[in-house]
C-alpha cells in the first residue's frame, strides 16, 4: 500500500550562515524596493513626478551648508538616543522609554536653568544642569530596571508608560513655568542673559553637540566591545544562565545597563535644551525615542553601523521637510517614506535569516 | 458641587475610543501578538472614515445625505484601512518573524503620519483657513442618540444620549469577553497566546489564529479612530488632535487585566481622569496634566503589583511579544 | 510494528524493530536510556515518522504522520514533558484542540471527564488550574485527556519518573482499571519492580534492537537486567591508579527539593578525593544535575553542607555561595554542565569569547583582554584538535564534539582543583570520546578530583576509580571502578541498595 505524506508548499529552516556582504546587498536592495513603492505611492497619492519630490527631498536634507548642519545635529540627536537604548537592547531588555528618559533630563536641565540661572556662575551652572539631567535620565530608567530584576515586571509596557508619566509631568511644569502666562508654552529661559545657554560657534552651537555624540558614538562602540562590562551584557542577553554559570550578577548588569541608558538619554535631554532649544515642550524628543529603537534595531546593535541607519532616517525626515514647502505636501509624508522604508527592512532580515524551500512536487510522495 | 450627570456622559465619551482599542489590543494580545502599532492603526482607522465621508459628503453638496451610506461608507473604508494595517503587521510579524516591537513602533510611525498627511491633503482640496476639515452632516447622523433620551431627565442623559458607536464599542467588548471565555475559538485562541507549542501539538493552526486575532484587532482599534472623529469631535479632524490616545488603550490592556467586560468601566474610569479636572473647581490648568498623567500611574502601579504577587491569572499572556517557529520546539 | 527502524543524523535510533502489542494488555517497554524506547514509541503516536517498516493496526497498515492521526486510531502518548496550558482549568486543556460541534459547553465536558474519573478511579477536579497542580495530577490530566479523545492504546513515557512511591501506587490502580476496561497500556520504563508489578508482558529494547520479550510472570529481575544491560564490553579505556588520593570535597547529608517540592536529592553523602575520578551512576534523572550543579553554587539547597579541604587541610564550606564567591575563595573549581550550549557556552559568540567567560574578570583594567583567551582557543583547538574554521568562529556552528571540546578544554585551562563534569561524551563519535577521557584522565593525574556523571556503565566501569550509584535522589551504593560487576551496579540503578544478586 502506499502511503501519502502530505508536506507543506513552502517549507522554512533556519539559514546557517550568510556571508556579510550578501546580508547587506539584500538590506539595500531591499531599500532600493522601498524607494521604488515610495516613488509609486507618491505618484498616485498626489500625482507629483517622483522623481522631482526625491530630488526636493536631497535638496531639502543637504542643499546648502547650513542644513547640512542641521542635518548633523538632527542626526546628533537621533543617534545618541539609539546609543543610549542600544545596550539595553544587547541585554535584550526592552527599553522603550527613551521619549521619557529624554524628556526627563530636559526637565531637569530646564529646572536648574530656571532657578538657578544668575545665581550661579554659567560654567557651573551648566554643569549642574548636566549632572541634574544625567541623574535624572539615569532614575527614570533604573525605575523598570528595578523591577524588571526584582520580580520580573514587564519591561515593555512598563518603560512605554514611564514616557507618558514623563510626558505629562513635563506638560504640569510647562504650565508652571509658562511665559507669556496663558501662552501654554515655556518661552525661550533665560534669553537676555543667556544663562545656562552653551557657547555658541558662529550663530548655534551645534558643532558641540555634533562633537560630544561622536565622542559618545565611539565610547559606546568600545564600550560593548572591548569593556568587561560590554561583555557582561552581551553574555547576559544571550543565555542568563549562562551568566549564572560563570558568577555574573543578572540583577546587578541589568539595573547598571539600564542606568547608563537613561543617563545618555538625559544627556540627550540636555543637550537639547541647554544647546538647541533653550525652552522645553512636550515633544521636545519628538519620536526620536521610537525612531532610536528601530536605528539600533536595524543597525544589529552594531554603534557604527547606527550612524547609517540614523542618517538615513534623517535624511528622511529632513528631505520631507523639504517637499512640504516646494511641492506643497505635508511634512508628514516623510513618516509615510519612513514607515514604508522600515517595513521593508525589517521584513528583509527574514530572508538574511531564515531559508524558504519550495517543494517542486504536487506536494504528494510516495514513501 | 459635582455635577456627577454631566460628568459621566462625558466621561464616557473621552473613554470609547480607548475602549475600541483596548478591545482589540487584547485580542491581538491574547494571541500572543504584542501590536504597539494600534495607535498608528487608530489613526489610520479614523482617516480612512474621513476620507470616505469626506467623498461621500462632497459629492452630495446641498443635499441631504442618505444617512445609512453616510455611515457604511466611513465605516467600511475604516474597517478596510484598519485590516490592512492589520495584514501588514500579521505578514511581518507572523509570517516573516520579524520583532513584534519593532513592527508595532514602525505602523505607529507610518499611521500617524499616513493621518496627518492625508488630514493635510484634504484640508488643501477644501481650501479652507483652519486646520482642519469639519464632517459636520455626517457627524450629526454618527452622534444621533435616541429620540426620547433627552425627555428622561437624568436617566437619558447618563444612559441614552449617545451615538451609536458608543453601544457597539460595549457590544464589541461585551461579545469579546465572552467569545475569549466561553467559546471553543476563545480557548483556542487564548492557548495560542499561552502556549504556542501546546496549541500546535493540541493540533490547533497557530498561525491562522494569529492572524485573524491581529487583523479582527485591528479592526476593532480602528473604529476608535472612527469614534473620536466621528462622534466625540463632532467631525472635525485637526492634525495630531488624537493624541496619546492609542496608548492609552495599550495601558487600559494591563489595567483591565485583559478582560474586555472589565475594560468597559475602565475606559470610562481614564476617561474620566482625562476630563476631571474640568469637573473641579478651583483646579488649575497645571494640576489637569497631572491628572492626566493618572492613567499612565495606576496602570504602572498594577503592573508592578500583579508581577510581584505572581498571581498566574493576572500575568500577560506567557508568550506574549515572542514569535512561534515550530522547528524551534 | 514491522521491522520499525529510525534514523537520525549519524545515529541509528530503532533498527528493524518489530514489536507486537496486544489489546487489554500492560505492555513494559524496558530499556537503558538512549536505548530507543521513546523514539519507538513516538512514531506510533505520530511524533516521528518511521525511515522504515510499517506500523499494522489489526493486521491493516496504517499511516502516521501526526498525533491526530495517531488519535483516530485510537492511539494517546502522554509524554515526560507535559503539553498543558498553566493558566487554564484540567478540562480547558483537556477538550483543547478538539473540533466538536456546537458551542463549548464546559459543563457537559466537566461531566464526562468527573465520568472518566470515576470509571478509571482518577482523582481530577476539572475546575482546577493547572499551575495550581502537582506533577501527578498534572499527569493525571494528560491520561484523562488522552482518554477523552477515546484512545484505546495508552503509551505512558516513564510516568513514574517524577512520582512518589505513593502516586505510582495509585497510577498503577488506575492503569489496572483501564486494563480491566479492555484498553492497552504501553509503559516505557527502566525500573524492574514497576515492570513486575504491574506488567503481563516485557520486551526490552537495547542500543535500538529488540533484544526480547518475556511473560512478566516467568521472568525475574536478574534475567531482565541481563537483557538490557547486556554482556560487558571491553573498552580499553586507561585508568591509571590514583596517586596519593585525599579528601578534597566532602559532601554530608545533602537535601535538595525541586521547584515543585519533589525531593530531587535526599540525605547524599560521598568524598570526592584528589586524583581519582568519582563516577556517579544512576538512571537519568535521579539528582545528578542537582549535586552537581549544589557542588558549583547554582542549587538552592535545603540543608546538608558541602566542604571543600584545601591543600593545608583546612576545609570551607562551599554551601550557599555563588560561582564568583566560590571562585574568589581561591577554590579552582570547573564544570562541564550537561546543556553546553544552553549554560557552558554562549553559542553565538565565537571561540575567543567563550574562552573570556570564566576569565574576563581577571585584571584591574575595565577592558577585557582578548589576546590571552585568543591564545587559549588557538591552544585548544590545536591540542584537542578541534575542528573549527577559526576561533572566530560561533560556537554555535560547530559540532556537538568540538563544541565538548572547546567548553572541556576552557574548564581545564584554568588549572582546577575540582573538576564536575555532566555526560561529558553524550552525542560525541568514538574518537571524541576517547579525547574527553583521556583528558580527564590527564587532569586526574595532576591531582584533580574528577566527579564524572555518566549514562554508560560501560565507561563508568572502566574510566572510574569509585563509583556512587544514585537511585531516586538516594545513594544507593558507593562500588569499586576495578571491582564492580555491571549487573550489580545496574540492579543499584533500579533499586535502592541493590538487593541480593540472586533474589
Amino acid at each position: 500500500m502506499s502511503k501519502q505524506i502530505k508536506e507543506p508548499f513552502l517549507h522554512i529552516t533556519k539559514r546557517k550562515e550568510m556571508p556579510a556582504r550578501r546580508a547587506w546587498a539584500i538590506r539595500i536592495s531591499a531599500i532600493v524596493a522601498a524607494l521604488i513603492v515610495c516613488a509609486i505611492v507618491t505618484t498616485l497619492t498626489t500625482g507629483l513626478d517622483p522623481i522631482a519630490v526625491y530630488s526636493a527631498m536631497i535638496d531639502g536634507a543637504v542643499g546648502s551648508s547650513r542644513k547640512v548642519l542641521v542635518l548633523f545635529k538632527e542626526l546628533a540627536f537621533l543617534l545618541c538616543i539609539s546609543l543610549a537604548l542600544t545596550p539595553a537592547f544587547k541585554m535584550k531588555f526592552w527599553n522603550l522609554g527613551g521619549e521619557g528618559q529624554v524628556l526627563i533630563g530636559a526637565w531637569a536641565t530646564s529646572v536648574v536653568m530656571i532657578y538657578l540661572g544668575g545665581v550661579l556662575p554659567n560654567g557651573l551652572l551648566i554643569l549642574v544642569m548636566l549632572i541634574a539631567a544625567i541623574g535624572a535620565g539615569a532614575v527614570w530608567a533604573m525605575i523598570p530596571a528595578f523591577f524588571k530584576a526584582k520580580w520580573g515586571t514587564n519591561e515593555t509596557l512598563f518603560t512605554l508608560m514611564m514616557n507618558y508619566v514623563a510626558i505629562q509631568l513635563v506638560a504640569y511644569f510647562i504650565i508652571l513655568w509658562e511665559n507669556p502666562k496663558g501662552s501654554g508654552h515655556v518661552g525661550i529661559i533665560n534669553q537676555s542673559g543667556r544663562e545656562g545657554w552653551l557657547p555658541y560657534i558662529g550663530t548655534n552651537s551645534y558643532l558641540f553637540i555634533i562633537i560630544f555624540v561622536a565622542i559618545i558614538t565611539i565610547g559606546m562602540h568600545v564600550y560593548l566591545k572591548y569593556s568587561k562590562h560590554g561583555y557582561e551584557i552581551s553574555v547576559v542577553g544571550e543565555s542568563q544562565r549562562t551568566a549564572n554559570y560563570v558568577g555574573i550578577k543578572v540583577d546587578r548588569v541589568i539595573i547598571r545597563t539600564l542606568l547608563l541608558s537613561g543617563a545618555i538619554c538625559g544627556f540627550t535631554g540636555w543637550m537639547m535644551v541647554s544647546g538647541t532649544d533653550h525652552t522645553i515642550t512636550t515633544s521636545l524628543a519628538g519620536g526620536r525615542g521610537f525612531l532610536g529603537i528601530m536605528v539600533s534595531w536595524l543597525a544589529q546593535f552594531n554603534s557604527i553601523a547606527m550612524v547609517f541607519a540614523a542618517l538615513l532616517l534623517v535624511f528622511l525626515e529632513q528631505g520631507a521637510g523639504e517637499i512640504s514647502t516646494s511641492c506643497g505636501l505635508n511634512q508628514s509624508f516623510g513618516d509615510i517614506l519612513t514607515g514604508i522604508i522600515l517595513f521593508f527592512i525589517i521584513g528583509c532580515e527574514f530572508f538574511i535569516n531564515y531559508i524558504v524551500h519550495v517543494r517542486k512536487s504536487s506536494g504528494k510522495e510516495e514513501a | 458641587m459635582f455635577d456627577l450627570v454631566s460628568f459621566i456622559p462625558r466621561a464616557i465619551i473621552q473613554g470609547m475610543p480607548l475602549l475600541f482599542g483596548c478591545t482589540g489590543e487584547t485580542i491581538s494580545e491574547k494571541a500572543g501578538s504584542l501590536n504597539l502599532g494600534i495607535p498608528g492603526v487608530m489613526y489610520v482607522g479614523a482617516m480612512c472614515g474621513v476620507i470616505g465621508a469626506f467623498f461621500y459628503e462632497h459629492s452630495h453638496q446641498g443635499t441631504d445625505l442618505n444617512p445609512f451610506l453616510a455611515i457604511m461608507i466611513p465605516f467600511l473604508s475604516c474597517l478596510i484601512g484598519s485590516l490592512l494595517m492589520g495584514l501588514l503587521f500579521a505578514v511581518l510579524t507572523v509570517t516573516l518573524r520579524a520583532n513584534q516591537n519593532v513592527v508595532g513602533l514602525a505602523m505607529t510611525t507610518f499611521g500617524v503620519g499616513f493621518g496627518n498627511f492625508f488630514g493635510g491633503s484634504l484640508m488643501k482640496l477644501t481650501g479652507s483657513s483652519v486646520p482642519s476639515i469639519a464632517l459636520s452632516k455626517t457627524s450629526i447622523i454618527f452622534s444621533k442618540s435616541l429620540p426620547f433620551a433627552n425627555d428622561m431627565g437624568w436617566f437619558g442623559k447618563i444612559f441614552l444620549s449617545y451615538g451609536f458607536m458608543t453601544y457597539l464599542a460595549i457590544v464589541i467588548a461585551i461579545i469579546t469577553a465572552y467569545i475569549l471565555k466561553r467559546t471553543r475559538v476563545g480557548l483556542h485562541l487564548r492557548a495560542v497566546g499561552e502556549n504556542p507549542a501546546t496549541a500546535d501539538a493540541a493540533g490547533i493552526d497557530v498561525n491562522k489564529y494569529k492572524y485573524f486575532a491581529i487583523c479582527i484587532g485591528c479592526m476593532i482599534a480602528g473604529l476608535g479612530g472612527l469614534f473620536y472623529v466621528m462622534d466625540y469631535a463632532s467631525g472635525v479632524w485637526s492634525n495630531d488632535a488624537f493624541g496619546d490616545r492609542g496608548w492609552l488603550a495599550i495601558a487600559l490592556v494591563i489595567f483591565t487585566l485583559w478582560k474586555p467586560n472589565i475594560a468597559i468601566f475602565g475606559s470610562i474610569l481614564f476617561g474620566g481622569l482625562y476630563i476631571l479636572h474640568l469637573f473641579i473647581p478651583g483646579a488649575g490648568m497645571a494640576v489637569k496634566e497631572l491628572y492626566k498623567m493618572l492613567p499612565y500611574v495606576v496602570t504602572i502601579l498594577v503592573l508592578i503589583i500583579t508581577s510581584m504577587r505572581r498571581k498566574r491569572e493576572h500575568q500577560p499572556p506567557e508568550s506574549l511579544g515572542l514569535p512561534y517557529f515550530r522547528e524551534d520546539r | 510494528m514491522r521491522n520499525i527502524t529510525k534514523v537520525f543524523g549519524d545515529t541509528v535510533a530503532n533498527d528493524g524493530v518489530t514489536l507486537d502489542i496486544y489489546r487489554g494488555e500492560i505492555l513494559s517497554l524496558l530499556g537503558e536510556n538512549g536505548s530507543g524506547k521513546t523514539t519507538l514509541m513516538n512514531m506510533l503516536s505520530g511524533i516521528y515518522f518511521p525511515d522504515g517498516g510499517e506500523i499494522l493496526i489489526n493486521n491493516e497498515p496504517v499511516m502516521i504522520s501526526s498525533p491526530r492521526e495517531a488519535f483516530d486510531h485510537g492511539i494517546g502518548m502522554i509524554h515526560q514533558h507535559f503539553k498543558l496550558v498553566d493558566v487554564f482549568t484540567a478540562a480547558e486543556n483537556i477538550v483543547l484542540g478538539l473540533e466538536e460541534k456546537g458551542k463549548l459547553d464546559m459543563e457537559q465536558a466537566e461531566n464526562k471527564i468527573r465520568e472518566i474519573c470515576n470509571t478509571y478511579g482518577f482523582d481530577v477536579d476539572p475546575k482546577q488550574k493547572i499551575y495550581n497542580m502537582s506533577v501527578s495530577q498534572k499527569q493525571t490530566v494528560e491520561i484523562v485527556k488522552v482518554l477523552y479523545r477515546g484512545a484505546d492504546i495508552l503509551i505512558l513515557d516513564e510516568p513514574t519518573a517524577v512520582l512518589t512511591p505513593q502516586e505510582t501506587d495509585k497510577l498503577f490502580a488506575v492503569l489496572r482499571n483501564m486494563k480491566k476496561d479492555g484498553k492497552t497500556v504501553v509503559i516505557i520504563t527502566h525500573k524492574l519492580h514497576e515492570v513486575l508489578a504491574i506488567s503481563d508482558r516485557v520486551a526490552v529494547l537495547r542500543k535500538g534492537q529488540f533484544v526480547g520479550e518475556m511473560i512478566t510472570a516467568q521472568t525475574n529481575e536478574q534475567e531482565m537486567t541481563n537483557m538490557m544491560v547486556g554482556r560487558a564490553v571491553e573498552l580499553n579505556i586507561d585508568r591509571p591508579e590514583p596517586v596519593d588520593p585525599k579528601p578534597r570535597v566532602k559532601v554530608e547529608h545533602l537535601t535538595v527539593k525541586g521547584p515543585d517540592g519533589v525531593m530531587k536529592l535526599d540525605d547524599v553523602s560521598f568524598t570526592a578525593n584528589t586524583g581519582e575520578i568519582l563516577g556517579i551512576a544512576g538512571i537519568s534523572g535521579c539528582g545528578q544535575k542537582e549535586l552537581l550543579e549544589s557542588i558549583a553554587g547554582l542549587q538552592r539547597v535545603e540543608k546538608g553542607s558541602i566542604q571543600y579541604i584545601h591543600e593545608s587541610g583546612e576545609s570551607e564550606e562551599l554551601l550557599g555561595k555563588d560561582p564568583l564567591r566560590i571562585a574568589e575563595m581561591g577554590v579552582s573549581l570547573s564544570f562541564v554542565p550537561e546543556d553546553r550550549l544552553g549554560m557552558g557556552l554562549v553559542g553565538s559568540m565565537d571561540l575567543t569569547d567563550n574562552m573570556m567567560l570564566r576569565s574576563f574578570r581577571r585584571g584591574k583594567s575595565l577592558f577585557t583582554d582578548r589576546k590571552t583567551p585568543r591564545a587559549l582557543a588557538e591552544r585548544v583547538v590545536d591540542e584537542l584538535e578541534v575542528n573549527t574554521p577559526s576561533v572566530s568562529t560561533q560556537v554555535r556552528k560547530l559540532s556537538g564534539g568540538n563544541v565538548q571540546k572547546v567548553l572541556v578544554g576552557r574548564e581545564i585551562a584554568s588549572a582546577p582543583t575540582v573538576l564536575l563534569s555532566a555526560y561529558a561524551v553524550r552525542g560525541l563519535d568514538i574518537n571524541s570520546s576517547y579525547t574527553i577521557y583521556d583528558l580527564l584522565n590527564q587532569q586526574k593525574e595532576k591531582g584533580v578530583a574528577v566527579i564524572y556523571v555518566g549514562e554508560d556503565l560501560d565507561v563508568l566501569l572502566e574510566l572510574c576509580d569509585r563509583i556512587l550509584v544514585l537511585c531516586g535522589g538516594k545513594v544507593s551504593g558507593l562500588v569499586e571502578g576495578r571491582k564492580a560487576d555491571k549487573r550489580q551496579v545496574g540492579m543499584m540503578m533500579t533499586k535502592l541498595g541493590g538487593g541480593s544478586a540472586d533474589e
